[in-house]
């Protein structure tokens, strides 16, 4: 079978998985609706594995195919086809999200069995992944915009996937809202392309970009910033990553596929398939640095101080988005790429592993609770240590070669990047200190009740079930979790995809060696061919001399946080007093939320309300459909007063009439 | 014999109709004052026939006649049906249809 046959396989599976279980959900049994999901993402992960193959056994330079089922429609020189693009760079993408997804999906057989929505649950969730590879595979910009329109609607299906439970809707419409200001960015910047370059085609307008834009044009910048305000809605990138900590409120699983490993590293693909723009805008690219840059230490910095250990994992997350953000903005892209594949690994990990400990507290989130399940919880804390130390980039775990590939190429780069990538190092101490906070908080210290009892050989459950975040009462019905809790050491399915991604996130990185190997880059190369910075190398000493520096780092952090939080416990509190006002700025999240609040969302509340006063009920109530309403009712009221009902008043009326109309033509005759 | 007198009876028959129409309230005497404006009218249309010696008018009267008797027919069927559900046979008293 051709490439192309293979991608669009790739495409059909979870699609078909999608729909069976949505149309066939009352005759699943069991745990059919999950292992159906599983195998459907299985399949297209082999396909893609297929893909792959077909794509090597080709010349470098013709590994870029586009394929089109067939054509919606073709006016004013729009050609809008179903088309997808298959070359390195959306072969590694469909390769890491229905990868990991196979993964997710296989934990989420047993972490969900029990909850009331299971089969619905796995319905949505083949079809994000369904969304996540047409949106990387699109081929044009138009099956671009519907995949990540797709994606934002999942995306949000999911976070209120327990629907009664007041902070998960609310977290959802959060995410929905802010995620379709990206949605317009990112339309809106394709219009001004194409009324440039007149066509949605990615390679044609690759193609074209050089004749009609010249470097740093205004039009292509502004193109180019409203892709990226796309992208830093999807990517939870500052000004628009506040639904981020609150997407959380979604099942573990979900918060391990969309919010850690895909979907929110569409942003960074986005910017890595659009390179050719915005290597002739490089102002865009420059701001979208600078902004993952911030957002890498705003998030980093919030980390530190969140209890919530899902929270936790969702400002880390914000913070590596941002370190493939800076990466791919100054050309890394390979780099941001590899740091994108690593991090699906160990960040999917680490929120498994917390999916687990959620489980054994019965449902707790809090990290103020949890302690010494380093006994109870073996399995999960090595898994959880594995993917902390590569999160951290102690060698040689993939975190450390990927996200130190990717501040070699900003060092070496020179100027404004050097800062950057000072920031990065700076980010990366941060990164080690909040990891093993969280690692040393959970499982290290006091063993809790839940940890003990744990060790007896007893899974606790919550007397009544409690949302974490507001401690009101539920019950176990659809629309809430289910009574079930879960944890990795007795079930075999969590089990096995946390060990999995537990050897990739420890091996992953071996791929990409400075002077040994460089397999990501050599086949991410024929997508990248035309890029200014296809032949900036990053010669091999000053790329180790990157890697030991991130290697000390790391261990300085770790060592620190060990100091505090193991070594003597009273420091974190000492800190806490003192530093009042630092903690009061990082555990309100640096007040963007209370920003956006007062500048946005209540200005736009009271315009609402406002418009609602004054045009609703006044221009448009009173007068538009007052005026002729007052109109037909005074009529009507005249016209009732004549219908009397007695028999003599009509008939009188006839003869009138009549009489009238018989003189009229008597007058008129004569 | 001049047309004028024919029609003279004539008008008068159908205003002793129009007037009974409109002052009696029971309508069996309404339904027979009809009768009589549609007699009048006929009146009128045979005197007219006559004048101008030509049978186009008989044939009106005629099927007036005719439209008279369906008339008679309705009428006195609605009447018989508001004694069986014991209405009022009173016009003025049946108004409800009023606005």
């Amino acid at each position: 079978m051709a490439l192309t046959t293979f991608a669009w396989l790739v495409l059909l599976f979870p699609l078909l998985g999608t729909v069976t279980i949505a149309l066939g959900h009352p005759r699943l049994p069991g745990r059919s609706a999950g292992w159906l999901a599983t195998a459907a993402i299985f399949l297209s992960f082999l396909f893609s594995l297929a893909t792959l193959i077909s794509l090597l056994s080709r010349d470098p330079t013709h590994r870029q195919v586009t394929s089109s089922l067939w054509s919606y429609d073709f006016t004013a020189g729009l050609d809008a086809r179903m088309q997808i693009l298959v070359d390195p760079l959306s072969v590694f993408m469909i390769l890491v999200v229905s990868g990991v997804s196979t993964l997710i999906h296989l934990y989420s057989v047993s972490y969900m069995w029990q909850d009331q929505g299971y089969r619905r649950y796995f319905s949505y969730l083949n079809y994000f992944v369904f969304s996540m590879l047409l949106l990387v595979l699109a081929g044009n910009f138009i099956l671009l915009i519907v995949g990540w329109a797709f994606v934002g609607a999942a995306s949000y299906l999911l976070i209120s996937f327990w629907y009664r439970r007041t902070t998960a809707t609310r977290a959802g419409l959060k995410a929905f809202v802010i995620n379709v200001v990206g949605d317009v960015g990112l339309v809106l910047g394709t219009f001004f392309l194409f009324r440039h370059t007149g066509t949605v085609g990615f390679l044609k307008t690759f193609h074209s970009v050089h004749h009609v834009f010249h470097t740093n044009s205004t039009d292509l910048v502004a193109a180019c910033l409203l892709l990226l305000v796309g992208a830093f809605a999807k990517s939870a990138q500052f000004p628009l990553h506040t639904w981020l900590p609150d997407a959380m409120e979604g099942p573990t699983p979900v918060s391990a596929l969309i919010h850690a490993a895909t979907m929110v590293t569409a942003g960074v693909y986005l910017i890595a398939r659009m390179h050719p723009l915005f290597e002739l805008a490089p102002t865009a690219a420059d701001v979208g640095a600078a902004i993952g840059g911030f957002t890498m230490v705003l998030a980093a910095t919030i980390a530190l101080v969140m209890t919530d250990i899902k929270r936790v994992i969702a400002y880390s997350t914000m913070s590596q988005i941002g370190y493939m953000i800076m990466g791919v903005s100054a050309g890394a892209y390979a780099a941001g790429l590899f740091h994108l594949m690593t991090h699906a690994f160990f960040k999917a990990l680490l929120f498994m592993a917390a999916g687990s400990i959620i489980g054994a507290m019965a449902g707790a989130q809090s990290l103020d609770r949890m302690g010494g399940f380093r006994k109870a919880l073996p399995f999960t804390f090595a898994c959880f240590v594995i993917g902390g130390l590569a999160l951290s980039g102690l060698p040689p775990f993939s975190g450390w070669f990927s996200k130190d590939d990717i501040l070699a190429f900003l060092d070496h780069r020179g100027g404004g990047f050097l800062a950057l990538g000072i920031i990065g190092y700076a980010g990366a101490f941060l990164t080690a200190l909040y990891t093993f906070r969280m690692i040393f908080r959970a499982f290290f210290g006091h063993a809790v009740y839940e940890a003990t009892e744990l060790e007896q050989g007893h899974l606790a459950h919550a007397d009544v079930p409690r949302n974490p975040l507001t401690g009101e009462e539920e019950d176990n019905d659809v629309g809430f979790p289910g009574p079930g809790h879960f944890i990795a050491e007795r079930e075999f399915p969590m089990k096995l995809a946390m060990g999995t991604l537990a050897v990739l996130a420890t091996v992953g990185g071996l791929v990409q060696i400075p002077g040994v190997d460089s397999a990501v880059e050599r086949f991410l190369e024929p997508a990248f061919a035309d890029s200014r910075f296809a032949h900036t190398q990053v010669s091999t000493g000053a790329a180790w001399v990157g890697l030991l520096i991130g290697a000390l780092v790391a261990v300085v952090g770790i060592a620190i946080a060990y100091r505090i939080w193991v070594g003597s416990p009273g420091i974190a509190v000492r800190a806490r007093e003192r530093l009042a006002a630092v903690y009061q700025f990082l555990s309100h999240r640096w007040y963007v939320d209370d920003v956006i609040d007062l500048l946005i969302v209540r200005p736009a509340l009271w315009f609402g309300r406002l418009v609602d006063f004054v045009l609703e009920r006044v221009v448009i109530g009173g007068v538009v459909t007052g005026g002729p309403l007052g109109v037909v009712r005074a009529g009507s009221v005249a016209v009732r007063r004549v219908q009397t009902g007695y028999l003599r008043y009509y008939a009188a009326a006839m003869v009138i009439c009549m009489s009238g109309i018989a003189a009229y033509f008597l007058v008129a005759s004569t | 014999m001049a047309i004028g007198w024919y029609l003279a009876v004539s008008a008068i028959i159908f205003c002793i109709g129009a007037g009974g129409v409109m002052a009696r309230r029971n309508p069996l005497t309404i339904l027979l004052c009809l009768e009589l404006m549609l007699n009048g009218a006929n009146l009128a249309l045979m005197a007219f026939a006559r004048m101008w010696g030509g049978e186009d008018g008989q044939v009106f009267a005629l099927i007036v006649m005719v439209v008279a008797a369906s008339e008679v027919v309705v009428g006195l069927g609605l009447i018989v049906a508001l004694y069986r559900r014991r209405l009022p046979v009173d016009v003025d008293e049946l108004s409800e249809l009023h606005g």
